[in-house]
């Protein structure tokens, strides 16, 4: 199949930092800004399985959080539980993958059709033409946490049946997706706490731009375990009741769970309605492990990077998904960076009122959040949400409204200071 | 299934313009060059992890054996080719995060009292070592952190090559591997800390020590003629560049094969400058 001369979508990078001008060695591609096609897209969170589900809820303004019953939890927070994930047994061939974590996975996959869609561009392009990009915090360390219980009282050994590197390993959703299709190609799994599976969108954009690979799977998994839910205690971040993303009161996050993917592709033959990834922005704080830059510098270094991979302005944007988790530091900080750039005109939301913060799942989820909007012709608001903070002076929307729009963009943030935007748009 | 594109100008190519290494045994570059060059012999010793110097006091003491190892092989790749860290946007890969922090938390959180302490928990995530390095140089630069189990190493090359291309920027890989205490261990053998960072850049420089592109194949990935060096390919992860190192080390040109993810391998040639 004939490539097109620059196929690409070009990566936006921090340019008050950028090194002096370079020499061309050699010709660059993706040096035009070409979006790439969401061929097929889906999530699942607690607000149920797939789009439809989704869809629904955050028309209706409605939230899928839940006082928490995970397991022997036993902390007073709130959790965006994905329902009967532990009925979900993994196909013979794919046993020794079995985890709660992979168990998400699956589910992800086989919602909305995706995996057929999938299996359609391996038809058509290569079972070693298409690539594998998860995001990912935790993987299916529960079954760790898990195993840890069953030691042998002598020895202290784990249990046999404990599977480290298909369970665990940061790379386990991404393996078992390369598996679940069997392919033969380029996989990774991207592990920047909750800015994973944002940063999934930009590193297959980079292979598909270069021709390295034809289509990509991409997307999030990140599941429920102790880990998460005793350390963010441990960091006095979660809320005692549902969170409240930019509220005025907020108090913490509440933590949720989900599996969301989409498929990658080059945009040569998109019609009226189709999704696009449009720009794609990443920076580091470099400022602290758990605390996002007090000014928002990083996230702002990331939403102008993202603007300009997409070669669009400000006023280009007509929603913003922000990262918005509900503790009174993010939402101050990523709040400062939006209103310097967008002012009060860009109506903003965090969804993680409905959702949880699904932490690693986050980007691709909000993701798919943004084409729904796109694509529907609504701006969903932000259950939980009472009274916008005064302080933040950003158009914070609390109701779901009706609104056609062209782009929308997409903000997620992680430990360690990992920052990501992405841009979408929709074909009229 | 022949993998090998038929394409002779490789999407994916870089200058490599300096290297940091740590391993067993040979605890930097020119250590690991002279071994590499047959000079001398590789001798097992426990990889030696410097002090993180740069980090603030506060996270110095928070340090871990995994923070030391990237913090230092990167610091060394940078200082070979006079770059600024701060400039730099990195790609971290390795196969798992802390070990020793892992197991900390399992068996707490196995036992009565789960009050983890924030500070393990923040040292949980994946990219540890990559928030201390921003914290470090204060880069603020795109930092991308990666895990594909074995195949990290090839991952992070994938990706570093490919940011080098697109963005017309040099990228620092950093590529680092630690190992887990029993039982973890039991399950997961890693012996020692090691790894390689690399400075790619996206035009020859002053410092430029090779020209590397990179193609997809399913051959069989090169070995090490020497027991011990072939035993810490396989046995660390991220080094299972050495057979593209010991070209680096030799100044040699050629074409070596890394290991990657079965069938997939990276068939590398390298064009010394």
């Amino acid at each position: 199949m004939p490539r097109a001369r620059n196929p690409g979508l070009n990566r936006g990078r921090a340019s008050a930092l950028r090194p002096s001008a370079k020499i061309r060695a050699f010709p660059v591609p993706g040096q035009d800004v070409t979006p790439l096609l969401l061929s097929s897209f889906t999530a699942t969170t607690c607000l149920g399985r797939g789009l439809d589900a989704t869809c629904e809820a955050l028309r209706h303004g409605q939230s899928g959080l839940q006082p928490c019953a995970f397991e022997t939890v036993q902390l007073p927070t709130w959790l965006g539980e994905v329902g009967a994930i532990d009925d979900e047994r993994l196909p013979g061939h794919l046993a020794h993958y079995d985890c709660r974590n992979n168990r998400l996975a699956r589910i992800g996959l086989e919602t909305d059709g995706f995996a057929g869609r999938v299996h359609e561009a391996i038809a058509r392009y290569g079972s070693n033409r298409v690539g594998i990009f998860v995001g990912t915090s935790t993987a299916g360390i529960l079954q760790t946490e898990l195993a840890y219980r069953r030691r042998d009282p002598l020895s202290g050994a784990l249990p046999a049946d404990f599977d480290y590197r298909r369970t665990h390993n940061s790379f386990s959703p991404a393996e078992f997706t390369r598996d679940y299709f069997a392919l033969k190609g380029m996989a990774m799994a991207i592990s920047t706490a909750c800015s994973s599976s944002a940063k999934v969108f930009a590193a297959a954009a980079r292979q598909i731009a270069l021709g390295t690979i034809d289509a990509a799977v991409i997307g999030g998994v990140d599941s429920l375990c102790l880990t998460t839910l005793y350390g963010f205690a441990s960091l006095q971040l979660t809320s005692t009741q549902p969170c409240r993303p930019y509220d005025a009161g907020r108090d913490g996050i509440s933590i949720g769970e989900a599996a969301a993917f989409a498929l990658l592709e080059r945009a040569d033959e998109a019609v009226a309605g189709d999704i696009l990834l449009q720009g794609c922005g990443e920076s580091s704080d470099a400022y602290h492990m758990s605390s996002p830059h007090p000014e928002g510098l990083g996230a702002r270094l990331a939403m102008t990077a993202a603007l300009r991979s997409a070669a669009l302005d400000a006023d280009d944007i007509g929603y913003i998904n922000l990262h918005g988790t509900a503790t009174p530091a993010n939402d101050a900080a990523e709040g400062k960076a939006v209103a310097a750039l967008f002012g009060k005109r860009v109506p903003c939301s965090s969804t993680k009122g409905a959702t949880g913060h699904t932490l690693g799942a986050a980007g691709a989820v909000e993701a798919v959040v943004c084409a729904l909007a796109l694509q529907q012709g609504w701006l969903p608001g932000s259950p939980g949400t009472r009274q916008p903070d005064p302080k933040i002076p950003i158009q914070y929307l609390v109701d779901t409204r009706p609104a056609e729009l062209r782009h929308a963009l997409s903000n997620s943030f992680g430990f360690g200071g990992s920052n990501c935007s992405l841009i979408f748009g929709v074909v009229r | 299934m022949n993998m090998a594109t038929t394409n002779t100008t490789a999407p994916l190519r870089a200058w490599v313009d300096s290297i940091g290494f740590i391993a067993p045994g040979l605890p930097d570059w020119p250590a690991a060059c002279a071994v590499l060059r047959g000079e001398q012999a590789w001798l097992s010793a426990p990889g030696i992890l410097p002090a993180p110097g740069l980090l603030p006091p506060a996270e110095r003491r928070r340090a871990s054996r995994v923070v030391k190892l990237a913090l230092a092989l990167g610091l060394e790749a940078a200082t070979h080719a006079e770059a600024d860290p701060a400039t730099l946007a990195t790609v971290f890969a390795s196969s798992g995060a802390d070990g020793h922090n892992c197991h900390a938390l399992c068996e707490q959180l196995a036992g009565g009292d789960r009050q983890i302490s924030p500070t393990r928990f923040h040292n949980s995530v994946h990219n540890a070592a990559a928030g201390y390095w921003g914290i470090a140089t204060h880069a603020m630069q795109p930092c991308q952190v990666l895990c594909a189990f074995d195949a990290s190493f090839g991952a992070g090359l994938l990706d570093g090559l490919a940011q080098v291309v697109s963005d017309c920027v040099p990228v620092l890989l950093i590529a680092y591997d630690s190992e887990y205490p029993q039982p973890l261990h039991a399950k997961r053998d890693t012996p020692d800390c090691g790894g390689v960072a690399m400075l790619l850049s996206p035009a020859p420089t002053a410092h430029s020590l090779a020209a590397i592109k990179l193609d997809p194949t399913d051959t069989a990935a090169d070995r090490l003629s020497d027991a011990g060096l072939e035993g810490l390919r396989t046995a660390i992860p991220a080094l299972r560049s050495l057979p593209l190192l010991k070209h680096l080390a030799c100044g040699s040109a050629g074409t070596v094969v890394l290991d990657y993810l079965p069938p997939m391998q990276l068939r590398i040639d390298v064009q010394p400058c």
